[in-house]
């Protein structure tokens, strides 16, 4: 009996000393399969390819920022929070200089450190064409979401200043974007990007274990990760590009992966009857038509701007879309910390917009002719065809009567960068464009602002108002966040209240996953936390 | 035929270098530019411009076609503009995952395509010759990619025996010869046979049927010849054409069908072409016609040869 229990005792100290020296790993649940739908692995160097999807799963997870976005919760819109810059401030006498404190004891995957002298290099990565980094596929993907910068420089290990070229409170949101690669491992990949994609290192919560071009990315925990609540509790995610909609739902349903983006709306039915859960949650992207505000535009009068809005039945629209939708109540959606108090109210009522077209001159026997551009399909575009189509109908049933010109999606995007004016819209007055809306530039400035006129910019529809022009000043000179957010709300308000878009939608980011999956949290954002997932047995 | 030979190759020539060319200006064509996929799509006219002459497509069209051309010869199909990885090597890959699938659907549909037809042709107008002749004319007409969502549906979906994607279970991305591999080629190669069995069949039905109602037939009968030599001048007489029909399918089968290849993820040239279409990867795009048409010359080519080869009247023709 005594020998039993010396037996029993020493086997459990085994197990308990085998316990405590286990890895994390050991601790972390499953491995979770990702269908995406991307066509191919995106770029694995720092700054990814495949847009908004290339920065969710390559870019956020193997890399850090300096600054990063809040993805821990699901009820609030996202805000901006320290990363590998601990805090910033701009100098009260020069609000062009930005002094940005890094974040101690950083280290990049393959051990170096991370510094200020690191990003600088990986700044030049992106601006400086004449550094022996400088990457031109990186710097196509990074070089324009930080417009404002001018110049940078280390002061110290931990110290970095940038100076902007005019004083730019949207600084923050630009570096947002900007993602640092380690200049070690380059340097140890013969300083070759090539060699780079197949080995690279971030500072990320995620490792590139392995990468099959086109079919299959491994990645595993970063066990020493500088967040202790962002170290994955998983064993391994595993990306593969699935670009077919139906392949997508095929490979969920027979078990092949735990979870797929952007489910096709009519394959939900079977996804949840068959025990899947369908997760979404309002984000920043909407579903527009862009205006044309050139001379002769029938959308220069307010009152046929207004009555456009009140002739879309969103609710309907949302039927169509299997409810997988936020209705538009404005630019940016109704949870939007930037969304104010506009006094248009946005919603279906087809008499106001007939009474509003009467006074604009149009009635039954004089309707009113637009031309719009569309695309059959596209990145973020949900289903463009039958729901330019639902619109057509709305707008048709108050007496506007919509011509589509339908080009393909990319050279959709040619149209959009031409703008209104260009002779190949062939005089289009609307263009339906999706659009990130996510930060104060990318989301309002650069869609109105007089200097971003196309073709020199993304004002599609040369919008140039002082008014407007002088908000967005406001929003890059305030530097206090809650007075920017105010100036943000005044913005928006203008937005919605002089109709400047057609205003249609906002898509939820659906996602179908396997009830396996546990612990996600879908936070109101284009990018979101993987750390917190695991997967039940 | 060794002048037959010489004198067939010698026409591939110019076969290549107009397929090269037209392939070359066919993706020229289609509207929008070839780098709005690695663009941001709020990228600057500077930057858009700046990509634009790294990647040489700011030169006149002959001179591209000649830069890309002397490179190709070489073997070098330049680099993808998607990836920045070398299209040789990303065709040769996808190529030869499509030869795999090939093979694969060789092996299910000409022995039963011949097997079908044979049968038709000489039981024909019998009730065998109708039930084979639907089976092959709903094999031609039924839309293989509907057919291969059908087969996910019951074989993957709702059995779970089969998995409905990629070419394999691990991470490596090579194949193997095992189990393990083999399931994922099953659906896909099963799919892809079908309608190559329906055309192959009736080819081989309607030869054999006008074969046997020849007179040179009726003459072998009436010198006293045997079925079964009968039926082997039939075959030869007949090995011509269905050769030239199994090389055309052989063909449809090594460009690998689009769709089968996108409803089953495939990772052969014809996943490749539409990833390439849908980002407008020029090169890319440039580099998989052109690897896909000269497979198409070169198994017309060996199609010819080994048609001369059994039927030596094609030589003096």
């Amino acid at each position: 009996m005594a020998l039993k229990s010396l037996r029993v005792a020493a086997l459990a100290a085994v197990a308990l000393t085998a316990l405590a020296a286990t890895p994390f790993s050991a601790w972390a649940a499953g491995t979770l399969r990702v269908g995406m739908t991307a066509s191919d692995i995106p770029l694995t160097t720092g700054q990814t390819d495949q847009g908004g999807e290339g920065m969710r799963f390559m870019g956020y997870t193997v890399y850090d920022s300096l600054i990063e976005w809040d993805l821990t919760s699901a009820d609030k819109p996202s805000v901006l929070i320290p990363g590998l810059a601990t805090e910033w401030s701009v100098d009260p006498d020069d609000q062009t200089k930005w002094t940005f404190k890094l974040r101690e004891g950083v280290k990049f995957h393959d051990g170096s450190d991370f510094t200020a002298q690191n990003v600088v290099w990986n700044l030049d990565k992106l601006l400086d064409a004449d550094s022996e980094q400088y990457d031109p596929r990186q710097s196509a993907q990074g070089k324009s979401r930080i417009p404002a910068v001018a110049s940078y420089t280390a002061i110290d290990d931990l110290t970095l200043e940038i100076t902007t070229k005019t004083p730019d409170a949207t600084l923050p949101y630009q570096l947002a974007w900007i993602l640092m690669s380690s200049k070690a491992n380059w340097e140890a990949h013969g300083k070759s990007w090539e060699e780079v994609a197949k080995e690279p290192s971030g500072t990320g919560p995620w490792k590139l274990e392995s990468f099959v071009p086109r079919e299959r990315a491994e990645l595993v925990p970063n066990e020493t990760y500088w967040d202790e609540t962002r170290i994955p509790k998983l064993d391994k995610m595993v990306l593969m590009p699935l670009p077919e909609p139906n392949a997508r739902t095929a490979a969920l349903l027979s078990g092949q992966v735990d979870w797929i983006e952007a489910p096709a709306p009519d394959t939900i039915p079977a996804l949840t009857g068959n025990g899947f859960n369908i997760v979404s949650n309002a984000y920043p992207h909407n579903w527009t038509w862009h205006l044309s505000r050139l001379e002769g535009s029938p959308w220069n009068d307010i009152r046929v701007r207004k009555a456009a809005n009140l002739a879309i039945d969103r609710e309907g629209l949302g039927a169509l879309l299997g409810g997988l939708m936020v209705p538009a109540k404005g630019f940016l959606p109704p949870s939007s910390q930037w969304f104010g108090k506009p006094t248009f109210d946005v919603k279906f009522d087809p008499e106001a917009a007939k009474a509003l077209l009467a006074e604009a001159g149009y009635g039954p026997d004089k309707p009113l002719k637009v031309k719009a551009l569309i695309s059959p399909s596209g990145s973020g575009q949900m289903l463009p065809l039958p729901m330019n189509e639902y619109v057509q109908q709305n707008l048709a049933d108050v007496g506007i009567e919509v011509e589509f010109m339908v080009v393909e999606w990319n050279q959709m995007i040619n149209l959009w960068r031409a703008g209104a004016a260009d002779p190949a819209v062939e005089g289009s007055e609307s263009i339906n464009f999706t659009y990130f809306i996510q930060d104060p530039f990318t989301g309002l400035i650069r869609h109105l602002s007089c200097d971003l006129i196309a073709p020199n910019g993304t004002n599609w529809g040369h919008y140039c108002d002082p008014e407007m022009q002088e908000l967005f000043k406001q929003i890059r000179t305030t530097f206090d966040a809650a007075e920017q957010d105010e100036v943000l709300r005044k913005t928006h308000e203008k937005f919605v209240n002089e109709a400047l878009f057609l205003m249609v939608t906002h898509d939820v980011a659906p996602r179908a996953m396997s009830p396996k999956v546990e612990g996600f949290v879908q936070a109101q954002n284009w990018y979101q936390n993987f750390s917190s997932i695991s997967m039940a047995e | 035929m060794f002048t037959y030979l010489v004198r067939r190759l010698i026409y591939v020539l110019p076969v290549a270098i107009g397929v090269s060319m037209f392939c070359f200006l066919l993706v020229h064509i289609a509207p929008g530019d070839p780098l709005t996929a690695i663009m941001p799509v709020d990228a600057t006219q500077e930057e858009q411009a700046a990509m634009r002459s790294a990647y040489g497509l700011d030169k006149p069209l002959p001179v591209q076609y000649a830069i890309w051309i002397s490179k190709a010869v070489q073997g070098d199909l330049g680099k993808s503009i998607a990836t920045g990885r070398p299209v040789s090597g990303e065709v040769m890959r996808a190529v030869a995952n499509s030869l795999l699938l090939a093979a694969a659907a060789s092996v299910i549909a000409f022995p039963i395509g011949i097997f079908l037809g044979f049968l038709a042709g000489y039981f024909r107008d019998t009730i065998f010759d109708r039930a084979i002749t639907a089976v092959a004319i709903t094999g031609v007409s039924v839309p293989n990619y509907w057919l291969g969502i059908v087969l996910v549906i019951v074989f993957s979906v709702q059995l779970g025996w089969l998995p409905s994607m990629g070419a394999g279970p691990g991470g490596s991305g090579e194949w193997a010869w095992d189990y393990a591999h083999m399931r994922h080629l099953i659906l896909p190669a099963v799919t892809l046979a079908v309608v190559p069995i329906g055309i192959v069949a009736r080819t081989i039905r309607a030869l054999v049927g006008d074969i046997f109602s020849m007179d040179f037939v009726q003459a072998l009968y009436a010198k006293g010849m045997r079925h079964p030599d009968v039926l082997r001048h039939v075959i030869r007489n007949a090995a011509p054409t269905a050769l030239s029909v199994i090389g055309l399918q052989l063909g449809y089968l090594l460009g690998g069908s689009i769709l089968i290849e996108t409803v089953f993820n495939w990772p052969g040239s014809g996943f490749l072409l539409s990833n390439a279409i849908f980002q407008r990867d020029l090169p890319l795009l440039q580099g998989t016609i052109l690897v896909l048409a000269l497979f198409f010359v070169t198994a017309n080519l060996i199609v010819d040869v080994a048609q001369a080869a059994i039927d030596p009247r094609i030589k003096r023709t």
